[in-house]
C-alpha cells in the first residue's frame, strides 16, 4: 500500500462522515476569544464552554497568572533543554517537592505532559517479561505506555474486581511482577474505579498498582488528592500518576510515590529525559493551582453542586448518562451521525461541549460529553441543561 | 482440552453476531478486513474467549493476529500453556 493512502483513506473517512465543508468540524474547531474559565467564541457563536476539564475553573485565577508572568520575567519563556540536562531550574524542584508533600509522599517527578508522565513511569517501572495488567477503559496514554514497555499487555474488564482477579489467579508467580493500572475517574463517562477492592487485590496477590488521578486531582478526597485518599487507601497506592492541564489549568504530569526507586526513574524514562522539560511560566501557574487547590475547598464544593445540578438535570430531561454523578457528564447517543449532529446543534445554542466516537468510548457509543466547572455560574448550568432540554424536544 | 476446530467453531459463535449479516466465515476470513470489525471490538471479543477458555491474552500477541484461524490458533497454544 502507498504509503501515504492510510491517510488519504482517513480524509476520505473524515469527509464521509462530517459532511459539507461549511459545517463546523468538532474536532478542531477553533475556539477564539476566551474570556474566561467557562467563555469563549466557537465558530463564531458565543458559548459556555462545558467541554474543558477545566475542573476548578483556575485558567484565569489572578494568582496563577501573576505567578506565571513573573516566572517569564524572571526565567523567560523555556528552558530549551531535558531535566536531565540544563531543564532542571528551581521552579520544577519546588514544584516537586509542594506535590510530594501535598500528597504526603516520599518523592515527586514532573513531567512534560500528563501523557508524558504514563508513558514515562509505565516504561520504567516494566518491561519484557512483566505484566501490565489493565482496566479495559484506560486512556491512550496508559495503552501507549504499556505498549512502548514491551510488558505483556492484559486487559480486565472494565471496573470488575472480579475479571480482575480471574487474570491475577492465572498469573501465578508472575503477580509480582505485574503492575495494576486504573484511573481515579475514568475521563468518558465520569464513573471512579472500585479502588478499594483492587487494593485488596493487589494486596493479596503481590502486585503494584499504579492509579492515574488525571480527573479525579482536586476534584475527589477531603484535600482534594482524589480517589485513592477518598477511599483511604492512599498508602496502599504505590504510584499515583496525574496531570497539571485539568484541575491545576496548566500544563505537564507527574508521579508521586513513598519507593525510593521513583527518583532512579529521572535515569530510566526516555519520556522525561529526551524532552524539554515544561517552561517556568507553566510550572508557576501550576503551583500557584496547587496552593488554591490546597486552600480554598470551597471550590470543589461549587464544584459539586454544579455537578449535581447539571446531572440531575440532564437525567430528568431523559438523557442516558454516566452510571454516577461526576464533573464528567456524557449523554449516549447510538449512532456517530446522531451525536455530530446534536453537538452542532449543542454549539448554536451557545454551549460547547466534548464530541467522542468509537473507538474512543466505552462500549461502541457515542458521547456528547460534558465537564463541570467550578466556575460555572449557576445561570450558566441552567444554560447548558435548556440547550439540551431544547434539542430533546426539537 | 479443545482442539483447534472447536474453538475456531467458539470463535464463529462470537463473530456472527459481530459480523455484517450474511458474511461466511472459514478459517481465512480477516477480521479487521472482511468483517470490518474495530480492533477494540476484536479485543472486547477476546475478554470474552479468555474466560470461556479460562486464559490471558496478551495485547501485544493479538497485534499480529489477523485471521479467525490465528485466533483460533493463539487460543489454542495459550490454552496448552496454562
Amino acid at each position: 500500500m502507498p504509503l501515504l493512502e492510510p491517510l488519504r483513506a482517513l480524509s476520505r473517512e473524515r469527509q464521509r462522515f462530517l459532511g459539507r465543508e461549511d459545517q463546523t468540524d468538532p474536532f478542531g474547531v477553533p475556539v477564539g476569544a476566551v474570556r474566561s474559565a467557562t467563555e469563549a467564541q466557537v465558530d463564531g457563536h458565543s458559548v459556555v464552554m462545558a467541554g474543558t476539564n477545566n475542573y476548578l475553573g483556575l485558567t484565569f485565577d489572578p494568582d496563577c497568572v501573576a505567578a506565571a508572568k513573573e516566572a517569564l520575567d524572571d526565567a523567560g519563556t523555556g528552558t530549551t533543554g531535558s531535566r536531565m540536562a540544563n531543564g532542571s531550574y528551581a521552579y520544577h524542584l519546588d514544584l516537586e517537592a509542594e506535590l510530594a508533600d501535598f500528597f504526603g509522599r516520599r518523592s515527586a517527578i514532573v513531567f512534560s505532559a500528563g501523557y508524558l508522565a504514563n508513558l514515562g513511569m509505565i516504561g520504567a517501572l516494566v518491561r519484557k517479561g512483566d505484566v501490565a495488567m489493565i482496566d479495559a477503559d484506560c486512556h491512550a496514554s496508559i495503552y501507549d505506555g504499556c505498549a512502548l514497555s514491551g510488558a505483556d499487555i492484559l486487559r480486565f474488564r472494565h471496573s470488575d474486581p472480579d475479571s480482575l482477579e480471574r487474570r491475577l489467579d492465572r498469573l501465578g508467580e508472575r503477580a509480582a511482577s505485574t503492575l495494576i493500572i486504573v484511573e481515579g475517574i475514568y475521563s468518558m463517562l465520569g464513573d471512579r474505579a472500585p479502588l478499594a477492592e483492587i487494593v485488596a487485590l493487589k494486596k493479596r496477590y503481590g502486585c503494584y498498582l499504579m492509579v492515574d488521578e488525571a480527573h479525579s486531582l482536586g476534584v475527589l478526597g477531603e484535600g482534594g488528592r482524589g480517589l485513592a485518599e477518598e477511599v483511604g487507601v492512599e498508602e496502599d497506592v504505590d504510584f499515583i500518576v496525574g496531570t497539571f492541564s485539568k484541575s491545576l489549568g496548566g500544563a505537564g504530569g507527574f508521579c508521586v510515590s513513598d519507593h525510593a526507586e521513583l527518583e532512579l526513574v529521572r535515569f530510566a524514562s526516555r519520556a522525561y529525559i529526551f524532552t524539554a522539560s515544561p517552561p517556568p511560566s507553566v510550572v508557576a501557574s501550576t503551583r500557584a493551582a496547587l496552593h488554591i487547590l490546597r486552600t480554598r475547598p470551597e471550590l470543589r464544593t461549587r464544584l459539586w453542586e454544579n455537578a449535581r445540578h447539571l446531572y440531575c438535570r440532564l437525567r430528568e430531561i431523559g438523557y442516558e448518562l454516566g452510571p454516577e454523578v461526576s464533573p464528567v457528564i456524557a449523554a449516549s447517543f447510538d449512532a456517530p451521525e446522531e451525536a455530530l449532529s446534536f453537538w452542532r446543534r449543542l454549539v448554536e445554542h451557545g454551549v460547547y461541549v466534548n464530541l467522542v466516537l468509537p473507538p474512543a468510548t466505552p462500549d461502541g457509543r457515542s458521547l456528547v460529553r460534558c465537564s463541570v466547572s467550578a466556575a460555572h455560574t449557576t445561570e450558566q448550568v441552567d444554560r447548558i441543561c435548556e440547550a439540551f432540554a431544547a434539542l430533546r424536544n426539537e | 482440552m479443545a482442539n483447534i476446530d472447536e474453538i475456531l467453531e467458539r470463535l464463529f459463535d462470537h463473530l456472527r453476531e459481530l459480523a455484517p449479516p450474511g458474511v461466511v466465515l472459514d478459517e481465512e476470513t480477516d477480521l479487521i478486513g472482511t468483517l470490518g470489525l474495530e480492533s477494540i471490538t476484536v479485543i472486547n471479543m477476546v475478554l470474552e474467549i479468555e474466560d470461556e477458555y479460562d486464559i490471558s491474552v496478551p495485547l501485544n500477541e493479538l497485534s499480529d493476529v489477523r485471521t479467525a484461524g490465528e485466533l483460533a490458533r493463539l487460543v489454542h497454544r495459550l490454552t496448552k500453556e496454562t
